[in-house]
């Protein structure tokens, strides 16, 4: 196997999990668990940043550290709630990996995914491969009707707007070329999941090639919830902006 | 090029177009007059259309919950043998 690989002229890489946590003590010993189950042969590292969690995340991962070791898992926690977008940032710059891939804490954005995005990225070559609900193959479970609608109606709002050239706009369950991540970052304003959205439109934007892999997502299993507020009204001030911005 | 611009020029090139059918008269004025609503209410339905078709085949998955409780109790169960605590909340 090595053999063919060298012959192959394969290089190993390596890749940075960035998952931001914030209370979520349970959720992310299970990712964990479940990313060293599903990454067995590949040269990995995950970096859990806790936004200054009340109820023990950081303790728990210092467990997890002991168990798996430090130079797999790396705690680079901040004092407080500072926002999603900076938790990556702050991910990034302790990042040693060739590709970065981000995801969920809550268990929505299931690690057995991880090989189907590596494999994609492998074969295309791709800057990003971001991961898509909404094709055959992926799917949402715990969704009602009105959830789904507004789901739907958004994406299509979004795609005769933005011309985005991805269908889910609004996951974050993506892998990076890193210096692609960095790029993009760099250029990102919004908050919540419209920066999510903003990453992808801008890296559309620049022409980085993109590529979707199918991804279910259970919603909520555990943890409590961290959306809240009137989210139509952010979700289109989110839309304008993109449009007049990108 | 901003997205934005282009989107604008598009909608010049359809106003042009609109301007050239109105002066040149090969369709009834009447009818002229009307395209941009036609035009509008066309897209609105378009929308709408794809929001049903969408909603129609929105793929769910309830077996993955079902693998996903599966998942979460062979995590908890390696952890209580390595002494990590992961008692729920």
């Amino acid at each position: 196997m090595a053999e063919e690989k060298e012959s192959k002229g394969e290089k190993k890489y390596k890749y940075s999990i960035i998952i931001p946590t914030y209370n979520e003590r349970l959720n992310i010993a299970l990712i964990v668990y479940l990313v060293f189950k599903h990454l067995r042969d590949i040269d990995f590292e995950i970096i859990v940043v806790d936004d200054g969690s009340p109820d023990g995340t950081q303790e728990i991962v210092k467990q997890l550290q002991q168990l798996y070791g430090e130079d797999r898992i790396l705690l680079r926690a901040r004092a407080k709630k500072l926002g999603l977008g900076t938790a990556y940032i702050h991910g990034l710059k302790h990042a040693s990996g060739d590709f970065v891939v981000i995801m969920d804490a809550d268990l929505s954005h299931h690690p057995k995914y991880l090989p189907s995005f590596i494999k994609k990225q492998l074969e295309t070559n791709a800057s990003i491969v971001t991961g898509t609900r909404y094709v055959k193959g992926g799917g949402v479970h715990g969704w009602n009707l009105m959830r789904k609608l507004t789901s739907r109606g958004a994406n299509v709002l979004a795609q005769t707007l933005l011309w985005p050239g991805v269908s889910d706009l609004t996951g974050s369950f993506r892998l990076y070329k890193k210096s692609v991540l960095e790029d993009v970052i760099s250029s990102c304003v919004s908050k919540g999941y419209v920066f999510q959205m903003e990453m992808i439109v801008r890296a559309t934007r620049k022409g980085y090639h993109i590529e979707e892999v199918p991804i279910t997502f259970v919603d909520r299993v555990f943890g409590t919830s961290k959306l809240g507020g009137s989210e139509i009204v952010e979700y289109l001030k989110g839309l304008v902006y993109l449009l007049l911005t990108t | 090029m901003k997205h934005i611009v282009k989107i604008l020029s598009l909608l010049v090139a359809i106003s042009a177009f609109w301007i050239g059918l109105l002066q040149a008269a090969v369709v009834p004025r009447t009818h002229t007059w009307l395209l941009p609503i036609y035009f509008v209410v066309s897209l609105g339905c378009y929308g709408l259309l794809m929001v049903g078709i969408g909603l129609m085949q929105f793929p769910t998955c309830p077996q993955e919950a079902v693998l996903l409780q599966k998942d979460i109790a062979e995590a908890k169960d390696f952890f209580k043998h390595k002494g990590v605590d992961v008692g729920s909340d």
